[in-house]
């Protein structure tokens, strides 16, 4: 449990430092100040009061004991496989509905809601009756129920980065130059959709790192997992292993947020934030403006 | 992928080919139907467009012109009539194929490329090599006169600068048939007058065929060889500016082109008609109407006006245009025209003088029914 909450709780600490350096270039007024720090307190305080809890020596023995690396590699393993599988799968279907279907857009938000509301009990069931025998009993079958339940932030962060831009003049625009639709969803409709893709990246991501019950249902010993079975043990040491996954997580998140803010800044985009695609509006109305 | 931009290469090597000799190609709509739901966007609209022709659709949204345009790109099928480029039915190949340059109402730059990419991208999607490319692209760029941006993303361009590059972009492949929709739209006054007169110079220079659609008359009239006013789907007419505005075949081209008084007057039922106490020859377009009370349609130019005692009108205001006056006068029975005269002259013409309105015999007129 402590694991999920943690991710989330690194969720919202990824746009702090893009509040940062949105305050130091203007100035802000004096409220937005106090209830940054309030919120920063809300968050900080719990943290600062576990890391002393636990002190530095916990966290080198964490990383020392039994099944810690395996547990970790199987967690990253997962969020790359339901990563990629959500994109291939979600990309395509996204802007085909967008563009073709435009009147399915509301029954697909309806069917992507699903996998929050349906139990994980019932999405486990329901996938082991359709997945082909060669998956099951392997962790790739979990990586496919991640792509489930990831389907649901993913639709959304691309429906919003397809709101953000005109793709239909744009695929017009493509098609009359002489490409394809292979082409054109390869040259035009993918760099632009770039910041949904990488929003639609951390999600799942950070859904990945942070799931607990599919896991220990299906009986795999991933991150958030092994944390669980190990906080059993001792106090310090297990806090320390809860904040190494907040840290964990949140670097990484920050990873591939700074990534793909680099390459889209250059090209005029807005800063890649965890929760800027649907509010930014369009990409190239925001430059230099990270709010 | 590779089937797709493969195929595009295949077509494209005879069309530079044909483009490069700089004729372009005739293109002929033959009765293009078309229904959204209940709507008939499109009435079977028929146009024939000369090589090298600039023929304009004017008329008001929903008037089915945008339509006739994405049918002819290949956006949209009709659902019965034929649109031959060179003699050719295109009606099955794919808007992709069918090498038509167009410049769209919004902006359609390519976000993620530069000027130069834009512009070359047409030419990549054919296949040509990068330095030949670049080499076509930059040289385009430097037609609309932004050799200096070749770098820079849509962003960093203005909304003239952009539509300029989605013109280069749309000539670089040295399309058959060059569609314009709206391409002006978007942009401020100055901007626009400029533009238009780079993509005439431009499209006369290149001799491409080109479509152009507009709601904005005075931009149709000022750019087109001929112009199509269309309502309800279907062409009201299609003749030269100075046709239409001088001999409009009917009431609503009358009405929609330059600006147009409604007098009331009196059908006979024949050729003429009387308005404002003359008789004038009406245009041959009086089949629908019957005879009786009818309201008579003449241009500001085709009225006189002279000051005089209890005339049959007052002045409510003038508007100075330089060598014409464009004076308002409200007749009795609550009819309010314009009437252009010479400035010089129409300086006596103050507010609240009492006139004389009469019809020019030499004028125009038209009669429609009463609304």
């Amino acid at each position: 449990m402590a694991a999920i909450a943690s991710t989330e709780q690194s969720g919202t600490s990824v746009p702090a430092p893009a509040a940062g350096a949105a305050a130091r270039r203007r100035s802000l007024p004096v409220w937005r100040w106090a209830i940054l720090l309030i919120a920063a307190a809300y968050f900080l305080i719990p943290l600062y009061a576990a890391l002393k809890f636990a002190g530095f020596k916990a966290f080198t023995q964490v990383v020392g004991y039994q099944d810690f690396g395996s547990a970790f590699a199987l967690s990253l393993r997962l969020a790359v496989i339901a990563t990629v599988l959500t994109l291939v799968l979600m990309v395509p279907t996204t802007v085909y509905v967008y563009l073709r279907l435009p009147r399915m857009r509301r029954v697909m938000e309806a069917i992507t809601i699903l996998p929050i509301v349906i139990p994980p009990i019932v999405l486990i069931i329901g996938v082991l009756k359709v997945a082909p025998g060669s998956l099951l009993g392997t962790p790739n079958l979990l990586g496919l129920e991640y792509v489930i339940l990831a389907m649901p932030f993913a639709y959304r962060s691309l429906d919003a980065g397809l709101r953000s831009f005109d793709v239909k003049t744009l695929v017009e625009a493509s098609n009359s130059l002489g490409a394809g639709w292979p082409t054109t969803l390869w040259r035009v409709v993918i760099p632009n959709l770039r910041t949904a893709m990488l929003s639609a990246t951390v999600l799942t991501v950070a859904l990945v790192l942070g799931e607990y019950t599919m896991a220990s249902l299906d009986n795999f010993q991933t991150f958030p997992v092994w944390i669980v079975n190990f906080e059993q043990n001792s106090g310090p040491v297990s806090v320390a292993a809860s904040l190494l996954a907040l840290f964990v997580t949140w670097i990484l998140l920050m990873l591939i947020v700074t990534v793909g803010s680099r390459s889209s800044r250059r090209r005029g985009f807005g800063q890649v934030t965890l929760f800027s695609v649907g509010a930014g509006g369009a990409g190239h109305t925001t430059v230099g403006e990270p709010e | 992928m590779t089937t797709n931009t493969a195929a595009g290469a295949h077509t494209s090597g005879g069309a530079l080919g044909a483009a490069g000799s700089g004729a372009g190609a005739p293109v002929v709509l033959r009765s293009l139907s078309r229904s959204f739901g209940a709507v008939r966007a499109l009435d079977g609209l028929t146009l024939d467009i000369a090589p090298g022709e600039l023929v304009a659709l004017l008329g008001p949204s929903g008037c089915g012109k945008t339509t006739a345009l994405r049918i002819v790109a290949g956006f949209e099928a009709a659902d019965s009539g034929t649109v031959t480029v060179d003699g050719k039915d295109v009606s099955p190949v794919p808007a992709a194929r069918r090498d038509m340059g167009m410049v769209f109402q919004s902006y359609s730059l390519f976000p993620n490329m530069t000027a130069l990419d834009n512009v070359g991208f047409g030419l990549r999607m054919r296949k040509q090599r990068a330095a030949e490319r670049g080499k076509r692209a930059a040289a385009l760029l430097d037609m609309v006169g932004l050799s200096a941006q070749a770098r820079q993303y849509p962003h960093q361009l203005s909304g003239g600068q952009q539509q300029r590059v989605a013109l280069a972009r749309a000539l670089a492949i040295e399309p058959r048939v060059l569609l314009l929709d709206e391409p002006l739209s978007a942009l401020d006054a100055k901007v626009r007058l400029q533009l238009r007169e780079q993509i005439r110079g431009l499209q006369q220079r290149l001799g491409t065929t080109t479509l152009f659609v507009t709601h904005d008359q005075e931009e149709a009239l000022s750019m087109a060889d001929r112009v199509g006013v269309m309502k309800e789907g279907r062409l009201e007419q299609v003749a030269t500016p100075g046709e239409l505005y001088s001999r409009p075949a009917t009431a609503f081209v009358a009405e929609f082109v330059g600006t147009m008084n409604r007098v009331p007057g009196d059908y006979s039922g024949g050729d003429e008609v009387t308005v404002l106490g003359i008789v004038a020859p009406v245009q041959p377009d009086h089949a629908l109407v019957p005879a009786g009370a009818v309201d008579v349609l003449v241009r500001p130019e085709g009225l006189t006006i002279e000051a005089v005692p209890n005339g049959n009108g007052i002045v409510t205001d003038r508007t100075f245009l330089g060598s014409l006056t464009r004076v308002s006068v409200l007749l009795s029975g609550d009819v309010a025209v314009k009437v252009d005269k010479s400035s010089p002259a129409a300086a006596n013409l103050i507010p609240g003088t009492s006139v004389q309105v009469a019809v020019d015999p030499a004028a125009t007129v038209l009669i429609a029914a009463r609304p």
